[in-house]
């Protein structure tokens, strides 16, 4: 498949709404380290809030290691280490005070696989809400519908809550897995590759969503195909061997780009 | 030619077939092992026609009567020996009179044999089974009726209903008032021996009411018992020259068929009927004769208790070993060690069994809640201490099972619920447990089937040859620590059982149907409480089917 993007898929930068932080998420001179081997170089950059940023470079840069350290979901593999620090609203991710599942409350998360749990609809969108003690039905079920209107499934669910989230298709398990993470309203958005497993059509539903979702969370997403990271983001950084090669409007990444390395990875001559 | 198939080669691999022979091998062994438990264990039960052999010619023949058990060849050793000896091995029952119940009878010698007509086969409590040709039936007030007078049959049945009903009553009145009385007694008996030397009058008075009352009922059993005097049965034992006339009471008698007049719908219902009084009675005569309903209430109570300990424990151990500890050297080495539990044989955990739970456990519970008691209730074995040592024994296969199934769920499962803001605990509360409970209720099954089979700690443990009491019989006892569950209480094991009447019977003629027996329910037991795990299993497996795209 060519990475080559035309100017034409390329959407022009929106500036960041008015009384949203440019510097939400800040990852401040971070590096970190499964065992022995580095996987991240000295990354610092600022991520605006309620925008998109888009993670690019060839597989093993780096990038979905950065998106999981976000929530610290790489704190589950024994032997990491970190320097350097990131913080979201000012408030570093690394207080000592502070559990690591209110992180995760505020940064919700969509893997590249959908993992939808062995339970109904209904159960899968409210789990959050649930391990947080929410059990009253009235809100639990509010939760529900809201959730899936933001992923775009009510319709398609609706009649069958309770039934297995298993029975969906990979797609609409996909947008659950979304549905599942906004319920508990989060912050921040963390998808890794959320459509690679999807095809064409429901790799479009989601895009549409995540520019609709743009509006009430700051989305971060980590792909591998390049006109998606054209579409749908405002922001793009380029990864490559563990180092933030580029960082800039997604319209500069792609019809400008500053370095040659860049260049040469958007027009596909190599990854 | 050179691309020509060579056609002198059969194609495929020989591999195939190797295989192939392994599984047939296999399903052979196993078809065959079933095959022989059902037919030996479930014979026992079909009624026999009874026959008479006359043995030798002339004046000096005799006449046998009983039921062919078995055909036996035997070649003869040594320099004379020529021509095979072939003997039928024969059930002449009557032991009283016989002073042995079978007999044998070389084919060759055997003149004449006919069926006989009219005889009995009759089940008793006491003294074996006999085999007669029925005479005359005496009841109180009624003439006694003769054996060709029509209604015989029916004042036999209705005399032994009533006998039965009688027995009945008298064992109830033994068993379960008297016996309550007792035990309310020895709590008395207790209160003396702690009472100070003043006080013992006033317990001493009421011990003695109780003695009275005591007295009282069992002078009210024997009466009760006593209404069985004078149902009688008169019938001939043996025949020709070695024939005689005996007299039995109705009492006497546990069950009676006539296996000669029995219509193949007659000879089923006799079957049905002695299997049900197999599963459903108490052993006599040292095992050989009456049911196995103790034994098998002891190995489920036993299998279940140990279930019930064993799969918690064996669960939570697992969860920390691969969800909390820090995997290294040190787990490696728990998990070995785990691992080689399984192999530790199994006698070995009798006698930690023993040396543990019974004097070092049970002197505690002892201690703590029966300080009073002269004899031990905990102190000795019993069948809790036999499901806490089959427990230890089999949690090695709970861990493992437990530590497999977990592990396989899936990784992205877990993060997605950490994702959610969820804590370790959390997750593995509504994720990971639920996903690996199929797992854990395999290694139950594979645990509940090894636990129910074991039979050498359970004899350290608290596993007797003959129990009257069942650890589960609905009575609330002074030593019960959960109500109803007899917890201290010796047990009868269908596996102990089946040792029992093949190695420790004083008649291993008569026990040896019973071992095939006991051993076809031992398996369906096992197979029964395997079921319902497995069903159990295959409905939450359905509900946590794993995704699939």
């Amino acid at each position: 498949m060519s990475h080559a993007v035309t100017t034409a898929d390329v959407k022009p930068s929106e500036p960041a709404p008015a009384g949203t932080a440019p510097d939400y998420i800040r990852i401040d001179h971070f590096s970190f380290w499964y065992g022995a081997s580095q996987a991240l170089f000295d990354i610092h950059m600022d991520l605006p809030e309620k925008q998109v940023t888009a993670f690019i470079g060839p597989s093993g840069c780096g990038k979905s290691t950065l998106l999981r350290n976000i929530n610290r979901m790489n704190d589950l593999i024994d032997g990491v280490r970190h320097t350097g620090d990131i913080s979201i609203a000012g408030h570093t991710i690394y207080d000592p005070h502070i559990e690591v599942t209110s992180l995760r409350k505020r940064v919700g998360m969509v893997f590249q696989k959908s993992n939808p749990f062995p339970k109904s609809i209904y159960e899968n969108v409210v789990y959050g809400l649930r391990v947080a003690g929410v059990n009253d039905r009235r809100t639990l079920d509010q939760a529900c519908e809201t959730s899936l209107r933001a992923a775009a499934l009510w319709d398609e669910a609706k009649d069958r809550l309770n039934s297995s989230a298993l029975g969906m298709s990979g797609g609409q398990q996909q947008r659950l897995c979304i549905a599942r993470a906004v319920a508990v309203k989060p912050q921040v958005l963390l998808m890794d590759e959320p459509c690679s497993a999807l095809d064409p059509i429901a790799t479009g539903k989601i895009e549409e969503l995540i520019l609709e979702l743009k509006k009430d969370f700051t989305v971060v997403i980590v792909t591998h195909n390049m006109q998606q990271a054209a579409r749908v983001s405002d922001r793009t950084a380029f990864f490559y061997l563990g180092k933030l090669i580029e960082y800039d409007t997604t319209q500069t990444i792609f019809t400008n780009p500053g370095q040659k390395q860049t260049e040469d990875y958007i027009t596909g001559r190599f990854g | 030619m050179t691309n020509a198939p060579d056609n002198r080669r059969p194609r495929g691999e020989a591999q195939v077939w190797l295989t192939a022979m392994g599984l047939a091998v296999g399903i052979a062994m196993v078809s065959s092992l079933i095959g022989v438990i059902l037919w030996n264990g479930l014979t026992v039960f079909w009624p026999k026609s009874v026959q008479e052999w006359t043995v030798g010619s002339g004046s000096d023949n005799r006449q046998v009567i009983g039921q062919v058990v078995d055909v036996r060849t035997n070649r003869p050793v040594g320099a004379a020996a020529t021509a095979a000896v072939t003997e039928l091995q024969v059930f002449t029952a009557n032991k009283q009179y016989l002073g042995q119940p079978f007999g044998f009878i070389p084919a060759a010698d055997i003149t004449a044999v006919r069926d006989v007509p009219g005889v009995l086969v009759i089940e008793r409590w006491k003294n074996g089974t006999l085999i007669g040709t029925p005479q005359a039936v005496s009841l109180p007030g009624a003439q006694p009726l003769s054996a060709t007078a029509p209604g015989f049959a029916g004042a036999v049945a209705a005399g032994i209903e009533r006998c039965t009903a009688w027995r009945a009553e008298g064992e109830h009145l033994r068993k379960h008032e008297i016996g309550a009385l007792a035990r309310r007694q020895e709590q008395i008996r207790l209160d003396l021996l702690r009472a100070p030397a003043g006080a013992t009058a006033a317990i001493k008075s009421r011990f003695d009411g109780f003695q009275a009352e005591i007295e009282r009922l069992t002078a009210q059993a024997v009466e009760i018992e006593g209404r069985m005097k004078g149902h009688e049965l008169a019938l001939t034992i043996g025949a020709g020259a070695q024939a005689r006339m005996i007299t039995i009471g109705l009492g006497e008698v546990v069950d009676l068929h006539a296996p000669n007049e029995l219509s193949l719908v007659g000879k089923t219902g006799v079957f049905i009927g002695r299997l049900w009084s197999f599963l459903t009675a108490d052993p006599r005569e040292v095992n050989t004769e009456g049911g196995i309903w103790p034994a098998i209430v002891g190995t489920f109570t036993m299998t279940l208790m140990m279930s019930l300990a064993v799969v918690p424990f064996g669960v939570v151990a697992a969860l920390y070993l691969r969800e909390y500890a820090r995997q290294g050297p040190v787990v490696r080495f728990v998990r070995i060690s785990v691992n080689n539990l399984a192999g530790v044989p199994s006698i070995v955990f009798g006698v930690f069994g023993l040396g543990f739970f019974v004097y070092v456990m049970g002197a505690s519970v002892d201690w703590l809640f029966f300080p009073g008691y002269d004899k031990p209730v905990f102190r000795t074995g019993g069948i809790l201490w036999a499901a806490a040592t089959l427990a230890l024994m089999t949690v090695p296969v709970v861990i493992v099972a437990t530590e497999e199934a977990v592990s396989a769920v899936p990784r992205g499962m877990r993060e997605g619920s950490l994702a959610c803001g969820a804590s370790k605990w959390q997750t593995i509360q509504r994720i990971v447990l639920p996903a690996a409970v199929p797992g854990i209720i395999t290694g139950a099954i594979l645990a509940m089937a090894r636990g129910a089979g074991e039979v050498a700690p359970l004899m350290m443990v608290g596993v007797i040859k003959f129990a009257t009491e069942l650890p589960l019989d609905g009575e609330w006892l002074e030593t019960d620590l959960v109500p109803f569950v007899h917890l201290n209480q010796k047990f009868m094991h269908l596996g102990f059982h089946i040792y029992d009447l093949g190695f420790q019977s004083p008649d291993s003629d008569a026990a040896r149907p019973m071992v095939f027996a006991t051993t076809l329910f031992l398996i369906l037991l096992v197979l029964v409480l395997n079921l319902g795990a497995i069903l159990l299993r295959e409905r939450l497996r359905r509900k946590f089917q794993s995704s699939t795209f």
